[in-house]
């Protein structure tokens, strides 16, 4: 008895915390029967707002814990297909989810969930004086973009064809942490970085946007996996990402909806 | 297998221990070898991307290696053959690169050697920009390296000791004239093998590259980089790579090993 309370008191206090602005969440009246844990692979775009969210969502159902892992889309997919235990897989983009379909490891069909766009990102005052995406074709910036080869690369790539701007980078990193980081040590006179690292990374980074951004939109898809042990706590992960809560914190961190 | 006097020395469960732990370090070398695309391994390999990646990395380990020599054996000798107060802090100072994770000394490079750095700054005031260039790859190299001269150079000049110098020195030779016919003759098995381990710690360096160095092909991306990158698209790539660096990382070994031996060392005496 004296437990039950405490756990009730627990779970309040917790939904208090972690959503105040969020009426809805009332655990005591859903008494659900989820229960169970369940791990999250999840991009690493995605690492502020998927831990928001797993905060919330064992609110609501106190019987569950959801552990998470972040890493490069393409690491995750390859950790999932050599058995790695995971119950729900969220990429930054659609080519890693393809690949862990064609490898059937998905329990149903993968939920488009949020979309990102590039964005230029200048350190504090902006030294260069970049004003547009024209602007980082000028030989002496130092600009730092992503390889070719991962997602915010490729997207870089099709941005530069649509503006046919020729961009004569300086280093092309294989994460986009590694170029947000050149750009706030000052390293680097501009990045091309999502608007959500942007954002993310607050005042040490000023972000500039620009039209052909909308040429290469990144969405990103969520599923549940095959072989979860707790296959309903999944899927329940799965609909609350997609749904209001998850929406209202994707888009307070700024992502898109798809 | 059993040596002359007949007697072998090691219990046969402390062997059996040394086999788990042999092919804990093995299996590994061997679970990659067996994911190998032998039919696409030479064009894999002979990309124009992993050909700049490696000749980037060989001509960077060198001057790497180099600059590990010119600082390193003074550095040696200072420790081996001098006392003063403090000198045991800096050794294990001079030592920290060999434990400290490399993504770290990249970090403490950046602010030395970056834009807004220690040095980097008046340096960038002259026109000399050290960041995303070929020198700051040779400078992340030649910082995780140059412990491992200094290392088993120290060693060596401790273990030879200073009778033959002190003979010399006595008979009329001034220091730099025994230093240069006797101490250095003496160790220099060690300083061959001391190299040669920093060249291969070098050509794996990593971390404080790509932390400090940035990515580009041609002029930062060593093969460890282009590895990691091409894990992104084309794991055989990545892994015929690996392969290729394994190779070249069991020569270096084998080299440093003979150079090292006894019978090379009277061989040099």
């Amino acid at each position: 008895m004296n437990r039950l309370a405490l756990a009730a008191v627990a779970a309040a206090a917790l939904a208090l915390v972690g959503c105040a602005a969020q009426p809805s969440a009332e655990p005591s009246a859903t008494a659900d029967s989820l229960e169970g844990s369940i791990t999250v692979f999840a991009a690493a775009s995605l690492k502020t707002t998927f831990t928001d969210l797993a905060e919330r969502f064992e609110a609501e159902h106190p019987a569950t814990t959801v552990g998470l892992n972040f890493a490069g889309s393409s690491d995750l997919v390859t950790q999932i297909t050599e058995g790695a235990p995971a119950d729900v897989f969220a990429s930054a983009d659609s080519k890693n989810m393809t690949t862990l379909t064609d490898a059937a490891l998905n329990a149903g069909d993968p939920v488009d969930f949020a979309t990102n766009v590039l964005e230029i990102a200048v350190p504090p005052g902006n030294p260069a004086g970049i004003e547009s995406f024209a602007d980082l074709a000028n030989p002496d910036v130092k600009l730092v973009i992503c390889a070719p080869a991962v997602p915010c690369g490729a997207a870089t790539v099709t941005v530069e064809t649509a503006a046919g701007v020729d961009l004569a980078p300086v280093s092309e990193e294989s994460a986009v942490t590694d170029v947000l980081g050149k750009v706030t040590s000052g390293e680097a006179d501009a990045g091309l970085v999502y608007v959500t690292d942007v954002i993310g990374a607050g005042d040490a980074v000023e972000g500039i946007g620009f039209d052909e951004s909308a040429e290469a939109v990144n969405t990103y898809p969520i599923v549940a996996l095959d072989d979860s042990a707790a296959p309903d706590v999944a899927q329940a992960f799965v609909d609350f990402v997609a749904g209001a809560t998850g929406q209202k914190v994707l888009a307070a961190a700024g992502f898109g909806t798809p | 297998m059993r040596p002359a006097d007949g007697y072998a020395g090691v219990p046969r469960w402390v062997a059996a221990v040394a086999v788990v732990g042999a092919l804990f370090v093995l299996l590994p070398l061997a679970a990659m070898v067996t994911r190998v695309n032998w039919g696409q391994f030479v064009p894999l390999v002979t990309s124009e991307a992993s050909v700049a990646a490696l000749l980037l990395s060989l001509r960077t380990s060198l001057a790497a290696t180099v600059l590990c020599i010119v600082f390193g054996v003074p550095m040696a000798l200072v420790l081996a053959r001098s006392a003063f107060r403090g000198q045991k802090i800096l050794r294990s100072l001079v030592l920290l690169p060999l434990v400290l994770p490399p993504v770290v000394g990249g970090i403490a490079l950046l602010y030395t050697f970056g834009r807004r750095g220690l040095i980097g700054q008046p340096l960038e005031a002259f026109g000399v920009s050290i960041a995303f260039s070929t020198t700051a790859v040779v400078l992340a190299q030649t910082f995780v390296a140059l412990p491992f001269l200094v290392l088993s150079l120290e060693g060596a000049l401790r273990t030879v000791g200073t009778r033959y110098e002190a003979v010399g020195a006595t008979l009329g030779a001034r220091p730099t004239t025994v230093l240069r016919r006797i101490t250095l003759p003496l160790v220099l098995p060690a300083l061959v093998s001391g190299s040669v381990l920093s060249f291969a710690r070098a050509l794996g360096e990593f971390g404080a590259t790509l932390t400090f160095a940035g990515s580009l092909q041609g002029t930062t991306r060593t093969l460890p980089l282009e590895i990691y990158l091409q894990r992104e698209t084309s794991p055989d790539t990545a892994v015929a790579l690996s392969l290729v660096l394994v190779v070249v990382a069991v020569v270096v070994v084998s080299i440093a090993h003979q150079a090292g031996s006894t019978k090379y060392l009277r061989g040099a005496l």
